[in-house]
């Protein structure tokens, strides 16, 4: 039978599923007769089937049609095959689109997806019934999987089930053979589609179903208007920046990422996917001596580049050593820490803050705005993770504004620019490479590195306290004599 | 034009926390004010439509360039070429979600028959499995520190598994329960520590959880759908995460109040996947409508959309290159379409999965990326 004309089924029971009309409309185009794909009749097992058609056929009339590669073809029509609009003659059970002589047949739209009834269990008992009553032992090892499951559930309907099958059964011996025979295939594909086996990838697998109904009609409360409008007031209430401006933005962040994009530039020495030789990740890790160049450029983008890389941060942090005002990152640090940390470590460490940083005479007191230190004083009374955000911001705009850019002008980052290590492009023979690829180095644990991170933090915490002469003179360690 | 939208959005904020005075903000008093007699629902969806038609003026007028007109003068990419470099065969189930380690090798990956696997993706070792209580584990995440997985799904609830270092150890005997809501999760998302976490379920809702204690920090109200996706900014003031869901919304959260500030909808289905831009600036959402769309934050505007006539299957999962040149998008027909996000036009085209593609990470050096998918292997490209 050919389709001539699409029709909207609606799809109130498939939501998700809004591609299936844009498939449908090209299902439509194939089975034209001038300019559809070309069918003709196949002999299968004494009957000749009418109206099948080649994968190949298929994939070239895709070609022309979607104006694709074959490989683009390729997946389309596997997508059609997967949704069963088409089926395979030969090899039901996989459904892929082969593009040669493999045969195959458009179903019917009766057992079309979005038809509005679903691929209920009860057709399917009785799907299964009717092939069992056909000749037994017929059901391959996961239909009688399913049907031992559906005879057990569904055993108080077991008579209209076993009553329907025998009713289409009979019905079925009284239709010609070659019918027959095409319907059995139609209504087989139909339900490898819906029920399909293990390893069969159907499309109609589509996963859980999602809560809302996207048919079901908007329901606009007073309350969801009031809030779109206090919404939609604050909005304009907000500035927006020019597109000129944004765009431009974007540009300019990917032509300055441009080279440090691994997939865009080659990386050096190489991409430890391609070559199985992790040396780059080596070269880049935390706690190396001397960092490669183009991590060295990268820190010089801005300053968030800089301290989002751990090996520029312990740079960032050498140089403000060097200019005794180490306290303003040690002070962003202890801000983050509590903003991100766990809530019940929030009082011990704002006190601890408090006495490091804030208070007046604090052994790493930080320099900000009266205002904004009042305000932060009187926060911590009550303190939350939040309570330090205006401290935080001007620390960091201070540290962006002024010290990275001395920063960038210091001897600290020009002798490493110097230093930093521009390390040979690797050119691996191919034997090479194999060899490689057996003796992937498997690194040190993520665990161990933390690990060894949460040491060295705690030793130099240790280390940054004030020393307490009464507790030496105690210990001895101060001799008097 | 000095500076970020983090940082514009910083001196904002500045401004609230410093007046005494909130008016800025919206009180709770302002959402529950006395009824006006004469504000009934049709006068208010008068007003709600001239504010918005007030609003797309407004940011009408500050469009004066299209992105691939600003992109004409930056260099084409010529031919792209990516391969499978690993395959992890594991899962005997649909991959569903996964993610990268900071070490920039390891992955976690959940499936549909509860496994949750933590593979060295670059000796494709297994390091460790879990097997959760409930199947179709949609949601999990490496902590930052690398010492932590959580994940979740059908249960309802988050939990987080700390690893270790014996091979041995029973890692569900030290699980954590942490995020509980009333329907499944669907993304999940440790925020700069291992001490809290950021989930997003199709109960409508986002929220904002401390690890430790299991307290609730923040819940996200406003999505009038299921909430299929999260992301959290990369910027430096780290304070806002967008989401997407079944309402065809993306919204822009601020992780401190708990407010929506910015709302975009533009798609014609579902969004699947949200994921901001690099610089923090923008974003791109992935749908069932067979689109990527790219939205610019500041401009407060969607600004591309990656689309093409032969792509007629919905896009499960998208992300960035590390420049942000890149879009990499998995599709339901197989495929992963690769765009050129500044010129608009699709670089590349990859194949291999054999089943829907259902997740898709850039790893955290830009050197790779890995996809995950229902035909139960997750694949590493480079």
């Amino acid at each position: 039978m050919t389709i001539r004309t699409l029709r909207d089924h609606g799809q109130h029971y498939r939501p998700r599923m809004a591609c299936l009309k844009k498939v449908e409309a090209f299902v439509v185009e194939m089975q034209d007769p001038k300019s559809g794909v070309k069918a003709s009749d196949q002999k299968l097992n004494i009957t000749s089937i009418p109206h099948v058609i080649t994968g190949q056929d298929i994939l070239a009339w895709i070609v022309t049609k979607m104006k694709v590669t074959t490989e683009e073809a390729q997946a389309f029509g596997t997508m059609l095959v997967a949704y069963g609009y088409i089926y395979p003659l030969q090899n039901h059970r996989k459904l892929v689109l082969v593009a040669d002589s493999t045969l195959y047949r458009f179903q019917t739209p009766y057992f079309w997806p979005v038809q509005k009834w679903p691929a209920e269990d009860i057709d399917y008992a009785i799907y299964l019934a009717k092939r069992n009553i056909r000749k037994k032992g017929m059901l391959e090892p996961y239909e009688q999987e399913h049907y031992n499951n559906l005879h057990k559930w569904m055993n108080y309907k077991w008579d209209f089930i076993v009553m329907q099958a025998t009713e289409q059964y009979k019905a079925s011996k009284e239709r010609k053979k070659p019918d027959r025979v095409v319907l059995d295939c139609q209504e087989r594909a139909y339900w490898i589609v819906h029920r399909p086996p293990r390893r069969t990838h159907s499309g109609m697998d589509y996963g859980l179903d999602r809560l809302i109904d996207p048919n079901a009609e908007e329901v606009l409360t007073y309350d969801m208007v009031r809030r779109t409008n206090i919404f939609l007031t604050q909005a304009l209430m907000r500035s927006a920046v020019k597109s000129s401006v944004s765009l431009t933005a974007f540009v300019k962040y990917v032509t300055t990422h441009h080279t440090h994009d691994p997939l865009l530039t080659n990386p050096v020495p190489s991409n430890p996917w391609i070559t199985d030789n992790d040396e780059f990740w080596q070269l880049n890790m935390r706690n190396v001596d001397i960092p490669t160049k183009l991590s060295v450029e990268r820190w010089a983008l801005s300053f968030w580049e800089l301290i989002s890389d751990q090996r520029g941060r312990a740079d960032f942090k050498l140089f403000l050593k060097k200019e005794h005002s180490g306290e303003n990152m040690a002070f962003y640090e202890a801000a983050e820490e509590m903003r991100w940390g766990a809530a019940t470590a929030i009082p011990e460490k704002s006190q601890f803050i408090f006495n490091t940083f804030l208070k007046p005479g604090a052994p790493r007191w930080i320099n900000i705005d009266g205002r904004t230190m009042g305000l932060t004083v009187k926060g911590l009374d009550c303190p939350h993770r939040y309570v330090l955000d205006a401290a935080q911001t001007h620390i960091f705009l201070l540290m962006k504004k002024d010290t990275f850019y001395r920063y960038l002008k210091s001897p600290v980052y020009k002798d490493m620019q110097k230093k930093a290590l521009v390390p040979a492009p690797h050119n691996f023979t191919d034997a090479q490479l194999e060899a490689n690829a057996k003796n992937r180095n498997p690194g040190i644990s993520p665990i161990v590195l933390w690990q060894q991170q949460e040491a060295e933090k705690a030793a130099a915490a240790v280390a940054a306290r004030p020393i307490d002469v009464k507790a030496m003179v105690a210990t001895n360690k101060l001799d008097r004599k | 034009f000095s500076g970020s939208f983090g940082e514009v959005y910083q001196t904002f904020h500045l401004s609230i926390y410093m007046s005494s005075n909130n008016k800025f903000s919206i009180s709770p008093e302002m959402a529950t004010q006395e009824v006006q007699p004469n504000e009934t629902l049709s006068n208010l969806k008068a007003e709600s439509d001239t504010l918005k038609t007030k609003l797309e003026d407004e940011r009408a007028k500050l469009h004066d360039v299209e992105l691939h007109q600003v992109a004409e003068k930056v260099d084409g990419l010529g031919q792209f070429i990516m391969k499978t470099r690993r395959t992890l065969k594991g899962h005997g189930n649909k991959v569903l979600c996964m993610d990268w380690c900071k070490d920039k090798r390891r992955i976690v990956s959940s499936s549909q028959d509860g496994k949750v696997i933590v593979w060295d993706a670059f000796t494709t070792n297994k390091e460790h499995a879990v097997t959760m209580p409930c199947t179709w584990v949609m949601a999990c995440a490496y902590a930052p520190s690398g010492c932590a997985v959580a994940c979740g799904g059908l249960d309802n609830k988050c939990s987080v598994y700390p690893l270790s270092l014996d091979k041995n150890e029973n890692l569900a005997a030290k699980k954590k329960s942490v995020a509980m809501h009333t329907n499944y999760l669907s993304a999940c998302s440790f925020t700069n520590s291992d001490m809290q976490i950021l989930t997003s379920s199709g109960d409508g809702t986002c929220a904002l959880w401390d690890v430790e204690s299991g307290q609730l920090l923040q819940s996200f109200h406003g999505h009038a759908a299921d909430v299929l996706c999260l992301d959290l900014a990369p910027s430096e003031t780290g304070n806002t995460f967008i989401s997407g869901g079944c309402d065809k919304k993306a919204n822009v959260w601020d992780m401190r109040s708990g407010q929506c500030i910015q709302s975009f909808e533009t798609h014609e289905s579902d969004i699947n996947s949200v994921r901001y831009y690099p610089s923090g600036d923008a974003f791109a959402s992935g749908s069932d409508d067979a689109t990527c769309r790219l939205y610019d934050l500041r401009a407060d505007r969607e600004v591309a959309i990656y689309s093409k006539e032969s792509i007629i299957f919905g896009a499960s999962s998208v992300d960035f290159s590390l420049s942000g040149r890149l879009l990499f998008g998995g599709y339901n027909d197989y495929t992963i379409n690769v765009w050129d996000v500044l010129k608009g036009t699709r670089v590349s085209i990859l194949f291999g999965h054999e089943n829907r593609v259902s997740a898709l990470r850039v790893s955290p050096d830009g050197t790779a990326f890995c996809s995950g998918s229902w035909d139960h292997t997750l694949r590493v490209w480079a």
